[in-house]
């Protein structure tokens, strides 16, 4: 479980997330939808603790991800994300992304890290691109590859930035599929997205956030049918327009 | 002929080929001093700020000031403070600083090179700030400074001729000292020059094929 207390966070004057508070429970798909720039991609970026906050707390599995004490590197290890921009590491092959974290991280034999990071590979469709390297991937696959490197992990949570945001058109389909198929594994997924289908269809719940809050937040059927705020109705009219 | 000179035969080819072996070895061991203390300076100016403020002169200076001003000037401070090393181990010291300096900018372009997003993924995986160094940044970082470096290498190697100027007979050297024998410049200096084109030559080509190598 993931459990938001009223964090805030600036990046000098600009106020980014103000008291943001909510739950995300295990095994729940939550979409974060709301317009750009509102701040929703640094809620991810802040629960792993690649960001700093300056106020309230992050709590998962009951530690507090900023704390003073608590081990970020530990942390992350049940916290997998994906990012918008092609995260995929160059000079590495397929197999070598993906395996590098069980590897390095979990300090596992390499035969056993190179399984695991097969059977991600596989799962996620690039079980014929092994041997590739990400120059050699359409943006799609680099998605998709990194999402198999951050499965390779086994993490409790999966996080999800904006990732088919950077594609084309015609390669969005296959990452989302694959994002599906987590979701019906029974992964817990935080996802910030513009994908309104996804949101709606594949996620349990849906938070609106804007301007630094979230705004509303309930089961996603909920917040498309009957919205409560009126900046949710306009905005889903608006981006479903 | 005149009695005075003498005659272009093997033993100058011999003599220009010993001047070259010579300019291998200062290459070789200036380049490595040079590559070695380049890529610490490099990190140190890249990740260091108060080092970066600190190293700023060092740099400034040694690329500024002309090569050959600087082997006469450390050669003749070097003398006066009564350190008589010879003129290799002061041709490493200078061109292997000067070698540095060069190779710490490649270096510092490098790192600055890899993308954020990159570093984060790393750190997101889990790996430590040391561990996301060595197995991403600094791989990523090598590639992309490397036909860079190969750069400030053939440099270098071809700087070694103005470590003559304090008394080392390398290639250049020695084919002045077979002009003066033989009165012969056209030919040996072609020589000369097509020596030092086999040299820069080869590393090139091993250095296109590490390129492809590492794609």
């Amino acid at each position: 479980m993931i459990v938001l207390n009223n964090v805030e966070k600036r990046y000098g004057s600009l106020e980014v997330l103000k008291g943001v508070s909510f739950t995300v429970e295990t095994g729940e798909v939550l979409s974060i939808i709301g317009p750009s720039g509102s701040g929703k991609s640094t809620i991810l970026q802040c629960m792993n603790g690649l960001e700093p906050i300056q106020g309230g707390e992050i709590i998962v599995d009951g530690v507090s991800v900023h704390a003073k004490g608590t081990n970020l590197n530990t942390l992350r290890q049940k916290i997998g994300i994906v990012f918008q921009q092609f995260n995929t590491f160059p000079h590495l092959t397929a197999i070598q992304n993906a395996a590098l974290g069980p590897r390095r991280v979990l300090g596992a034999p390499k035969k056993e890290a190179v399984e695991r990071a097969r059977v991600q590979l596989e799962k996620v469709g690039l079980g014929d691109k092994l041997d590739h390297y990400p120059s050699q991937l359409s943006g799609g696959q680099q998605q998709r590859l990194a999402i198999a490197r951050a499965l390779a992990m086994e993490p409790s949570y999966m996080l999800f930035d904006e990732v088919t945001s950077a594609l084309d058109p015609g390669l969005v389909r296959e990452v989302l599929e694959t994002m599906k198929l987590l979701a019906e594994d029974g992964m817990t997924i935080v996802a910030v997205t513009h994908e309104m289908a996804f949101a709606r269809d594949v996620s349990t719940r849906v938070a609106y956030f804007d301007a630094g809050n979230i705004v509303e937040i309930g089961p996603a059927r909920e917040i498309f049918a009957n919205p409560a705020h009126a900046s949710t109705s306009a905005f889903l009219s608006h981006i479903q327009h | 002929m005149s009695p005075y000179f003498v005659e272009l035969g093997p033993q100058s080819l011999w003599y220009l080929l010993e001047g070259a072996g010579r300019t291998l070895w200062l290459g070789i061991w200036a380049i490595a001093l040079g590559t070695i203390l380049g890529i610490l300076l490099g990190c140190i100016r890249t990740y260091s700020r108060v080092g970066a403020i600190l190293l700023a002169p060092l740099i400034d200076i040694t690329r500024s000031v002309p090569l050959i001003i600087q082997i006469v000037l450390i050669n003749s401070a070097l003398g006066i403070s009564g350190f008589f090393w010879g003129p290799f181990v002061v041709g490493v010291l200078v061109l292997g600083v000067y070698t540095a300096s060069y190779t710490s900018e490649v270096v510092r372009s490098g790192l600055q090179a890899v993308p954020d997003v990159t570093k984060r993924a790393g750190r997101a995986l889990g790996l430590t700030g040391l561990q996301n160094f060595v197995f991403i940044i600094a791989p990523i970082a090598g590639r992309i400074a490397f036909p860079g470096w190969i750069n400030v290498v053939l440099g270098s190697l071809k700087d070694t001729s103005l470590v003559a100027v304090i008394g080392y007979v390398e290639l250049l050297r020695a084919s002045q000292i077979v002009i003066t024998q033989t009165q012969e410049a056209l030919i040996v200096l072609a020589v000369a020059g097509g020596i030092y084109f086999v040299m820069c030559f080869a590393i090139s080509a091993v250095a296109k094929r590490v390129e492809t190598m590492q794609r």
